[in-house]
């Protein structure tokens, strides 16, 4: 009969109405501000750089200024300046560091492109979305300080990507601390064989300068990655993480190939 | 409770009271004057402030007919944290419109793109003049209520084409055409659903037609015309065609924003907007006071003992039911194509109107003949109706319904 599927409808929406009063799981909206479901494993906004404390950031950046992802970036919202001078990053390694870092989060759309080509795992994406900022330009450009966050804040937000990540790099600093302490051993060993021939030989100076050498350069072997040494920096790095997730051994070794520029 | 009881009523009395003396404050030959200016100051807010709530109530309820919340975030400037479930949204978006910058299209037609807001929304008050809110509460008792009523609510359909004219705008344009199709479509089977009223009645005075139906049925029941088959098939083809008539949903086609953008709003912006939204809700309430008035027992209360709250205040809760009826219809159906809503009016609503109106008449005419006669029309009148309502329906969806999808599964 005419006017039946009216009235069908109109109880339909009717139920609709009384239950959204009554059975809450009907109602889907999320009451955004007070209310914040959580974000998903893989949800990404704007990239970050890892610094390995959070004291620190500009001393303990990860970034060693390669300027990958500056020529990686597509819509290039990455500006890099090298600096002239290195210092010691938290492996003790001596290291070019970013004297600038910008990113224009205006530009920026998000893809995570140079999170993928760091070789060094310094550059990461973060989750942030509450980003408005009230001017157009300069709120949006961020500086290295805005952008360096420590690596604890980094597992906090991708607990497994991060450990993944703090597992290979515990591998690989270990490594090249035993590479290092091999080193330190067999330059000793030098110098003590060097001290019981021809007794009386003004050796001194090479037995000081010997492990210096050895922390200086330890096993600066081909692979060019930071590698872990016995300086106390270990230490301060602060990495308690302990090889529970296994990294895939090869890959540890042998280091990401840094993209094509 | 007696009716003349109910009518000394305190309560009842209290706003002519009040006018009264106000109006004894001034010198006599300007009385006449402070008179009506009052009543339509008083009409003015209390619509304007109706208008402003149903607003906020359309939202929640749509919203609700959804299972969404509904806008529940505006509260007090000077309270924060006080969110009062967002009832004060509509003075917000009163201050919105208010201040948002009047565009005017540069090709334009300026004089009538200015004049179509102010006159819809003029036209579309004309209506209250008529209408009995309360107990003695008629603006202008007028013994041509009903002519006049659906004269000054027709011209509204003027007012909507000159807007659509003078933005020189194709989809204004098209949706002026529409509006007008839909508005002259829809004129007929609104006048004849009201008809049967005036026969059975045999008075176009809007007050007298309320009191031809009061009084009870065996001493409780009310004698409202809905409550007849005539009056009931009347009421229902009389809402078809007040939806349509007031551009609601799922008649909304002068302003189907898939197709046409807003329709004629198209190239309106801010305050004028804003009146053709106003002159809109004043459309459907006049309608539905007209409807009220018609079918539903005007300010009359259901029951006997419910005669103890004021007359006005049952008008306006029926008008409150009426309109949460369109806003739960509006929350329902979905918007009708050009062909099918002409179809409706011309192969359905207009045939079966002119048959309630033969049936109103056998009604009119078979009253207080014999006692028999007096029961016995009860089931033909609603044969008469329900017979041609079956035929006619079965007819209208004939190789049109259920559909068949040819593809989609």
């Amino acid at each position: 009969m005419l006017g039946t599927g009216l009235l069908k409808g109109l109880a339909v929406t009717a139920k609709n109405f009384v239950g959204s009063y009554t059975s809450p799981e009907r109602m889907v909206t999320v009451e955004y501000p007070e209310q914040r479901p959580p974000l998903g494993e893989n949800y990404r906004s704007f990239p970050f750089l890892v610094s390995e404390t959070a004291e620190d950031p500009m001393g303990t950046l990860r970034c060693v200024a390669c300027q990958i992802c500056e020529k990686e970036c597509p819509p290039q919202c990455i500006y890099i300046e090298k600096s002239k001078d290195k210092k010691p990053d938290a492996t003790g390694k001596q290291q070019f560091y970013p004297a600038i870092f910008d990113i224009d989060t205006s530009v920026c759309m998000s893809c995570g492109i140079c999170a993928e080509v760091c070789p060094f795992d310094s550059i990461k994406m973060d989750k942030v979305f509450e980003v408005a900022q009230s001017n157009r330009f300069q709120g949006l450009l961020l500086n290295r300080e805005q952008l360096a966050k420590s690596n604890a804040y980094y597992n906090e937000i991708r607990p497994a990507e991060a450990a993944e990540v703090d597992g290979r790099l515990a591998v690989e600093r270990k490594a090249a601390e035993e590479k290092a302490k091999a080193a330190a051993a067999a330059a000793a060993a030098k110098a003590a064989a060097a001290k019981a021939a021809p007794a009386a030989t003004a050796a001194t100076g090479t037995t000081g300068t010997a492990p210096v050498a050895g922390v200086a350069d330890p096993g600066r072997s081909a692979n060019g990655i930071p590698p872990g040494s016995t300086t106390p920096a270990t230490g301060e790095a602060g990495t308690p993480f302990t090889v529970s997730q296994p990294a895939p051994a090869p890959s540890a070794a042998a280091p990401k190939p840094p993209a094509a520029s | 409770m007696s009716a003349d009881a109910a009518a000394q009523n305190f309560l009842e009395r209290a706003p002519l009271e009040l006018r009264d003396a106000v109006v004894a404050l001034f010198p006599a030959p300007l009385q006449w004057l402070v008179s009506s200016l009052i009543t339509i100051a008083v009409i003015l807010t209390v619509f304007g402030v109706f208008f402003a709530f149903t607003t906020i109530a359309e939202r929640k309820l749509l919203a609700r007919l959804q299972n969404r919340l509904g806008p529940n975030r505006s509260g007090l400037p000077w309270l924060k944290g006080v969110k009062l479930w967002g009832l004060t949204q509509p003075f917000a978006d009163a201050v919105k419109a208010l201040t948002k910058e009047d565009v005017v299209p540069a090709t334009a037609d300026k004089l009538l793109h200015f004049l179509a807001p102010v006159t819809v929304v003029a036209f579309s008050l004309l209506g209250y003049a008529v209408l009995p809110f309360g107990r003695n509460m008629v603006p202008v008792e007028l013994d041509a209520a009903v002519l006049y009523f659906f004269a000054a609510g027709t011209a509204t359909e003027l007012a909507i084409f000159m807007a659509g004219w003078a933005s020189r705008n194709k989809y204004s344009m098209l949706a002026a055409m529409r509006a007008l199709a839909q508005l002259i479509s829809y004129e007929l089977p609104l006048i004849l659903s009201v008809v049967p009223v005036v026969i059975v009645t045999s008075t176009l005075s809007l007050q007298e037609i309320v009191h031809a139906q009061g009084g009870w049925a065996f001493g409780f029941l009310p004698q409202w015309h809905v409550f007849t088959p005539w009056g009931f098939a009347g009421f229902l083809i009389f809402l078809v065609a007040a939806l349509a008539e007031s551009n609601r949903s799922p008649f909304d086609l002068p302003e189907a924003e898939s197709e046409l953008i807003a329709g004629h709003l198209t190239e309106y912006s801010g305050f004028k907007y804003a009146l053709f939204f106003m002159a809109e809700y004043f459309g459907l309430f006049a309608l539905s006071g007209l409807g009220i008035t018609m079918f539903l027992g005007g300010w009359q209360a259901p029951l006997p003992f419910l005669e103890f709250i004021p007359s006005y205040l049952w008008f306006m809760a029926k008008l409150v039911g009426m309109v949460v009826f369109f806003i739960w219809i509006r929350g329902t159906l979905l918007r009708l194509r050009i062909d099918q809503l002409t179809r409706l009016s011309w192969q359905f609503l207009v045939p079966l109107a002119l048959i309630n109106l033969v049936n109103a008449a056998f009604w009119a005419l078979s009253t207080g003949h014999s006692p028999f006669l007096d029961v016995a029309r009860w089931p033909i009148s609603a044969a008469l109706i329900v017979l041609p309502f079956l035929v006619m329906g079965r007819r209208l969806n004939q190789g049109r319904a259920p559909r068949q999808y040819t593809y989609a599964q």
